[in-house]
């Protein structure tokens, strides 16, 4: 479908369907969109005429009013489906939905699913192309591309880049496909938190692992994970206190110089002390900036394509 | 002497196989034979051409063919009474003949569960109308598979049980098992055991290892099974009671199952066909066919497997059957059912994946397919004069894809679907009578016969 060939798949699934040449081509793209971000008149009409489907079975701020913004600046036609008070709440089946939805001949439609797999699952079930907003603890491809977008922007390039990736891996769809995305980029990836909540065999992915802080030194990049509060209920760490005096990113633990990220919703005071998200250090309102454009890029270039680009921006 | 095997009353098959390369390896035939079937039973056995075929008696050119003794399956869902949507007597028993077997062992989680003789006496009654094949079936273990309290198991096995598991689940508490195993001398019948600590598979979906590093779905670590067999094993050996392990998952289990029989217990174990040939790299592809429990586990797990089945630490070949519908296999791999049908493909799986591979001889093969009932106290097939006619004809060039044909099961989750398998089932006589016959292309005697029941590509 794609017209340069940097993009293998008509879908964005995993990261795994980017090699870095795409990935590139999608950042890439998004610099020019977030150079219409900056306008009064922040729209453009690549999609005028074209609709995409929001349809998002779990709780999301960032990902569906950023994946909303970034087809409405496109022009798209956008409907959102939420589960609650939709026909998924009577019981419907995912397949009955995507197919109902898909005899709007959408152009697009991006799923969110408590449930791995389920945007692959439907890419089989519609004409439209598929953009995977997160499924499960498996993958979240886009704020990976947002991540990879806003670390470019502030370091050029991520060639030999020590980044760190803090907190609950096991349980963080983030985690894994930033890992993905981060070596695909040519950086180097350790990932640290409480044995129980990293997971058996992580390192086949392509990354290190660590129990402790002691070599946080090392980094220069510090992605921290957000601990959910249920996971204290669940024994994976015998108390929040514990867990902040042992992984909190903090001033004291921060070298200047170390940049901070954060995928949001942020504990403040858990997983990250409040000073340090208020810091020059911390990148996080950079990235929830980011993922308009990288949206909005990703639409496009799975959309529309490339050569257009000029005519239309 | 209590009947516990059912199945409809047939016709006894008539049928003059003329020139089958016979083997049976408890009888130790491996050469070409002229077999006579006559009122069911094996009549007589004769070098190929030899024998006088008598008239009015079908002949079938069996030549280039195998004649094996037919194969039982300890393990299968027929999902009778009670989720006939998914499997019924009829359908199952139709997959079973067309995948060679002469008899299926059912397991009792249905709806209601198989846990009053009431509920026993009524399986058997439509056994003995709808079943192909002989059937046998097991009781659960204790009440509805809460695990709390003891099913009758003395009135169950009166009333035609053939032992008892919870299969589905693991009887959790050590010591309402070991009541079960006490309680197994007044009643006898094995008790078969499914090995899973719950509180190490938890929400499990898949094996715990890389593959679920990557897809970040819960993991169910083999120690999860093998630490149940080990405890299981040491109950058995210290009452001297007779216990099976079922669908045995991983080189821990085949260990701990090692270690019991070394002890003295009197355990035996099965694995299933797709835990011998597949392993969770395939969960990569998040496809539910491959969502089962115990989880596909790792090659060195599947090597082991292979290893103890070849050894016969692991008795016997158990398919795990079980069939789900279309729709509930449909969603998230998260969400799915546990389990795939195994019947109609157990053979050719194990032949393509693990004789012609030369993992496994072809011998041994047949001997653990057809050593499931006997662990149950059931006769063992054999092809031998005089003997009821159990056995399948195979031919072992035949490639098929699977599913292409669609399937006798009313299900087709099949987790070898579209698998290009080499080994087709031509015949199955089961009972003495005939279960499943398939066209023999070479020969003109032989007609074209789709078994009623057999269903096309959709659902």
């Amino acid at each position: 479908m794609n017209r340069t060939g940097g993009l293998r798949s008509r879908h964005l699934i995993s990261i795994d369907d980017l090699d870095r040449g795409a990935i590139e081509q999608i950042l890439d793209r998004a610099e020019s969109f977030a150079e219409i971000s900056g306008r009064e008149i922040k729209k453009v009409p690549a999609l005028r005429g074209r609709t995409v489907v929001n349809l998002f079975y779990e709780a999301s701020t960032r990902t569906s009013s950023s994946f909303e913004l970034a087809a409405k600046r496109l022009s798209a036609d956008v409907v959102s489906v939420r589960s609650a008070g939709s026909s998924v709440d009577k019981g419907e089946s995912l397949k009955d939905t995507v197919q109902t939805l898909s005899a709007y001949d959408p152009a697009a439609i991006v799923i969110r699913s408590p449930h791995a797999g389920a945007a692959q699952l439907v890419a089989g079930w519609t004409d439209a192309a598929v953009i995977n907003a997160g499924d499960g603890k498996h993958e979240h491809p886009t704020q990976a591309l947002l991540d990879v977008f806003t670390l470019r922007r502030r370091l050029g390039a991520l060639d030999d880049v020590n980044i760190w990736i803090v907190g609950d891996v096991t349980h963080s769809r983030v985690a894994r496909s930033n890992i993905l995305a981060f070596t695909r980029m040519g950086a180097r990836v350790t990932v640290c938190g409480p044995p129980t909540l990293i997971p058996r065999d992580i390192e086949t992915l392509g990354c290190e692992a660590t129990p402790t802080l002691d070599r946080i030194g090392e980094a220069e990049v510090v992605y921290v994970l957000r601990m959910q509060h249920e996971r204290m209920h669940e024994s994976f760490v015998p108390s929040l206190r514990e867990y902040a005096a042992r992984y909190q990113i903090n001033s004291r633990r921060l070298a200047p110089g170390q940049l901070v990220m954060h995928p949001g919703p942020v504990n403040r005071g858990v997983e990250l002390s409040a000073e340090t998200i208020d810091s020059p250090q911390a990148l996080i309102g950079d990235q929830v900036k980011a993922g308009v454009a990288v949206r909005m890029a990703v639409l496009y270039e799975l959309l529309v394509g490339s050569p257009m680009l000029a005519a239309v921006a | 002497m209590i009947k516990r095997l059912f199945m409809a009353e047939r016709p006894g098959a008539e049928l003059m196989l003329r020139g089958a390369h016979v083997i049976d390896p408890r009888t130790g035939l491996d050469e070409g034979h002229d077999v006579l079937i006559a009122g069911g039973r094996i009549a007589e056995l004769g070098a190929p051409g030899s024998l006088p075929a008598p008239p009015g008696v079908e002949t079938l050119d069996a030549t280039g063919k195998h004649l094996f003794p037919g194969f039982v399956d300890p393990h299968v869902h027929l999902r009778t009474p009670g989720q006939e949507y998914k499997e019924d007597l009829d359908t199952g028993t139709a997959a079973a003949a067309a995948g060679g077997f002469c008899a299926v062992v059912a397991m009792p989680n249905t709806d209601p569960t198989v846990d009053s003789a009431a509920v026993l006496g009524s399986l058997i009654e439509r056994a003995g109308r709808e079943a192909r094949i002989p059937v046998g079936f097991l009781a659960s273990i204790t009440r509805g598979l809460h695990g709390e309290e003891l099913t009758e198991m003395a009135d169950l096995r009166d009333a035609g049980a053939i032992g008892f598991t919870d299969d589905g689940k693991p009887v959790v508490s050590a010591g309402i098992l070991r009541k079960a195993l006490q309680y197994q001398r007044l009643c006898g019948g094995i008790i078969a055991l499914h090995e899973e600590d719950p509180a190490l598979s938890g929400a499990g979906v898949m094996h715990e290892g890389a593959v679920s590093a990557r897809l970040g779905m819960a993991g169910i670590p083999s120690v999860s099974e093998s630490t149940m067999v080990a405890r299981d094993g040491a109950l058995a050996l210290y009452e001297d009671a007779r216990v099976h392990f079922q669908h045995l998952s991983c080189e821990e289990s085949v260990q701990a199952l090692q270690d019991a029989k070394r002890a003295g217990a009197r355990v035996s174990g099965e694995a299933s066909p797709h835990h011998l040939t597949l392993t969770d790299e395939m969960v990569r592809t998040l496809d539910s066919r491959f969502k089962m429990n115990p989880p596909l586990r790792t090659e060195t797990d599947r090597r082991a497997l292979v290893q103890a089945l070849a050894s016969g630490i692991i008795e016997c070949v158990a398919t795990d059957h079980a069939p789900h519908a279309v729709h509930e296999k449909e969603v998230p791999f998260e969400q799915a059912p546990m389990g795939t049908t195994g019947l109609e493909t157990a053979f050719a799986v194990l032949y393509t994946e693990l004789v012609t591979s030369g993992e496994l001889g072809l011998a041994t093969l047949v001997e653990r397919m057809t050593a499931g009932g006997a662990l149950y106290g059931l006769e063992i097939p054999r092809i031998a004069v005089g003997r009821p006619a159990d056995l399948c004809l195979i031919d072992l060039d035949a490639r098929f894809k699977v599913g292409e044909d669609g399937y006798a099961s009313r299900s087709r989750n099949s987790a070898f679907e579209g698998r290009s398998l080499q080994g087709r089932v031509l015949l199955t006589i089961a009972g003495g009578a005939v279960a499943h016959r398939r066209p023999i292309a070479a020969s003109a005697e032989w007609r074209a016969e789709t078994p009623a029941g057999y269903r096309g590509e959709t659902e």
